[in-house]
């Protein structure tokens, strides 16, 4: 049994401007030791997904499941998410310094992590862990840095106390929410490393949301892809970045500058991610998708298996076997697109094909 | 004016091209910052030391990108260079001209010719004024087209950053943040400048919006012969958009010359340290990579190390780099445009990485 099976879920919140579909039906898995990378640009609704887990997300309309050891996360009572909340899974959210209260001292912020899930703590014992922890993170005198506030630490040494609290009661899961962001790439470094090798002694498993394709290549086991609010793709590290299917994971691969190529010019993914509250009919990324076909415009593709079939699946219309950036699998594609692609879709095509350097019309 | 230049950095290095094709040369740049103590009559009891003798050439038509950590002083480079903040010492020379903290009346020219985009374009335009005249401010300040003209004007420009010359009348917040940031694009280059800083330009972007503001960059360098001091923290942004890069530490140069010297031939530790932390999405070379984890954090800069600055921090550091500060200069075996400060460069092929976690796994 996966440690955290999630089901179909989806959140959206009534807003005065209309309802807002930030989830719209996502399915994972996560194992025990492993670390799932969520993928997305700003509103893939990658954190709502991720908070939603932890009940933070109030005034959500909430639906679907999430397993964790046999309970479910979604429906769960405040009291009773609050005993699985820091004990079982634990956040590291991206800015160290907002997630830290700036008038108490980070060793008493940890303490109230440990007592509030354990009362038989005595204060000494909390401190002694506290401590104990962070030397653990790398916090150089941390007998003496247990009694500094937030504002005394670096933004790598605030980060490095998030982990130490993350992982004060050996939570099973982990849940990093761009915990790396802020950071310059020295720090950064360091910190995926101290993830890692906290993750190896504990058998921890850790969902890791970035919009950084670099930081999942680094420590991801398997991806996964969002796009509007659903699952784009979904496969293992390596076929994410070797073997794309989705247009999107394709764009998204292609659009970052690799040193190799240093002058060629970068292929952008044409206008902007939809609203979340008027979404484009049938396929969510059509409107920017260079393979668009008739059935785009007016059906949603389920997420299926790909290629070989097996762990590798995508929500895409294009033959399950275009998968790769090789000359075959965009033949096969460019192929498939012609033969699906008539009146309708022959305009949307154009359109793009007319901007492709422009970001498409304004929000409002 | 280039003779009071007597500093332990000693004056232009050599291997800068002082030619015709330079646009703007830095010189010896200074910033320090005071700190003040408490108090009515706070006396300054320390100096932030943000920049502290920087030299450094950009050529006209071309991109210098800039690296470094935070608080390494790169913006504040920047922001002497555009004339915004006054320098301690040193000089700035644009086309040959002093512009060194020169008065408000004789820098005025020289503001057109020199203009920045910032990271966050939302921070940056004004949200109760609409975009035609944001676009529009540099000519109204300079005087240079008014009433229909000026209209025109900023609807070309519009046009040329891939906004819809329509939308004229709107306001930032119904544009997404690339369009916000093409409107900063717009902005600079209204009064057709010759260089123009980007502070971080795309940082604040998703990766797909991210390579299609790159790209209007690229464009508007070819066709307006434009200059770029792009300052970012990406790197692999940095070696696409650079012709040559300088990298800074803690208010020195630690590094510079042509972009695939610095990436292919890296000589100094710190430049190699930044390079193998950077996340590359490429899983198979994400596991190969030897990385360098550097511990700790940059020091203070109102207090820097005796000698060179890194070696705190430093791998290959020895009892020299405490006491000693080094030379930006040539090594051997590098092309004269390439200088490093260290007295112990990385030699080609060296391994410094400490073990791989890559190979614990």
């Amino acid at each position: 049994m996966s440690l955290l099976e999630v089901t179909d879920l989806r959140v959206s919140f009534p807003t005065a401007d209309g309802v807002v579909q930030a989830v719209r039906g996502v399915s994972f898995s996560v194992e025990r030791g492993q670390t799932l990378g969520i993928v997305g640009e700003s509103g893939s609704g990658k954190t709502v997904l991720t908070q939603t887990l932890l009940g933070l997300t109030p005034g959500g309309q909430i639906s679907g499941s999430a397993m964790f050891e046999g309970k479910n996360l979604v429906g769960l009572s405040p009291r009773a998410m609050q005993r699985i909340r820091g004990k079982e899974i634990s956040v590291i959210f991206q800015d160290p310094l907002t997630s830290l209260h700036p008038l108490y001292k980070v060793g008493w912020q940890i303490c109230e992590m440990i007592r509030s899930h354990d009362k038989s703590v005595t204060k000494k014992q909390a401190i002694e862990r506290a401590v104990e922890l962070l030397g653990h993170v790398g916090i150089p005198r941390p007998r003496e840095r247990v009694n500094d506030y937030p504002h005394q630490f670096s933004g790598g040494m605030r980060q490095r106390a998030m982990i130490a609290m993350a992982i004060s009661l050996s939570p099973k899961l982990i849940i990093a929410d761009e915990p790396t962001t802020a950071l310059d790439a020295t720090v950064q470094a360091q910190i995926l490393e101290l993830l890692l090798r906290l993750q190896q002694e504990s058998d921890t498993a850790l969902l890791m949301i970035t919009h950084d394709l670099g930081v999942v290549a680094d420590i991801a086991d398997n991806v996964l892809v969002m796009y509007a609010g659903r699952a784009a793709e979904k496969a293992s590290k390596r076929d994410i970045f070797y073997q794309p299917h989705h247009p999107y994971t394709k764009g998204l691969l292609e659009s970052i500058p690799h040193s190799s190529a240093s002058n060629d010019r970068l292929k952008p993914i044409t206008g902007q991610p939809p609203s979340l509250i008027t979404l484009p009919p049938g396929c969510a990324f059509h409107p920017r998708c260079a393979y668009v076909m008739d059935r785009c415009l007016v059906e949603q593709p389920n997420l299926i298996p790909v290629a070989d079939a097996g762990e590798h699946k995508s929500a895409c219309f294009l033959p399950t076997a275009a998968v790769g950036l090789t000359e075959e699998a965009e033949d096969l594609r460019k192929q498939t697109v012609e033969m699906g692609r008539h009146a309708q879709a022959v305009k949307v095509a154009e359109a793009i094909a007319a901007a492709p350097e422009s970001e498409g019309s304004v929000i409002a | 004016m280039t003779d009071s230049l007597t500093s332990s950095t000693g004056s232009v290095p050599a291997g800068f091209d002082s030619g015709d094709d330079t646009l703007i040369r830095v010189e010896n740049l200074v910033k320090h910052f005071p700190v003040k103590g408490s108090g009515m009559l706070a006396r300054t009891v320390a100096q932030v030391q943000a920049v502290d003798g920087v030299s450094l050439t950009i050529k006209r038509g071309e991109t210098l990108g800039l690296v470094g950590e935070t608080g390494c002083g790169k913006s504040t480079l920047a922001r002497c260079i555009a004339g915004l903040i006054p320098a301690t010492s040193g000089s700035v020379f644009f086309e040959g001209q002093n512009i060194t903290n020169l008065p408000r009346q004789q820098m005025r020219p020289y503001r057109r010719e020199i203009q920045m985009i910032f990271q966050d374009p939302y921070g940056a335009l004004n949200p109760r004024r609409r975009v035609g005249s944001i676009i529009g401010d540099p000519f109204a300040i300079h005087n240079t087209a008014t009433g229909g003209e000026r209209k025109r004007a900023v609807q070309e420009l519009m046009e040329r950053v891939g906004l819809n010359p329509e939308h004229f009348n709107r306001f930032p917040a119904e544009f997404s943040g690339g369009q916000r940031q093409r409107i900063g694009v717009a902005r600079a280059l209204a009064l057709r400048p010759k260089l123009i800083i980007c502070d971080e330009p795309v940082s604040a972007l998703d990766v797909s919006i991210q390579a299609q503001v790159l790209n209007l960059l690229a464009d508007l360098q070819q066709d307006f012969g434009l200059s770029y001091l792009f300052i970012a923290h990406d790197l692999e942004v940095v070696r696409h958009v650079s012709h040559s890069v300088t990298v800074m530490y803690l208010g020195r140069v630690a590094e510079s010359g042509p972009g695939d010297q610095v990436y292919d031939h890296t000589r100094h530790p710190y430049s190699a340290a930044l390079l193998s932390a950077a996340p590359a999405a490429d899983p198979d070379a994400a596991a190969e990579r030897q990385r360098i984890i550097l511990t700790g954090d940059v020091p203070s800069p109102i207090n820097p190390p005796m000698g060179c600055r890194f070696h705190p921090r430093c791998p290959k550091a020895e009892d020299l780099c405490g006491t000693t500060e080094p030379v930006l200069e040539t090594k051997s075996g590098d092309p004269s445009t390439h200088l490093t400060a260290c007295h112990f460069p990385v030699q080609t092929g060296e391994q410094m990485a400490r073990v791989s976690r890559r190979e614990q796994r």
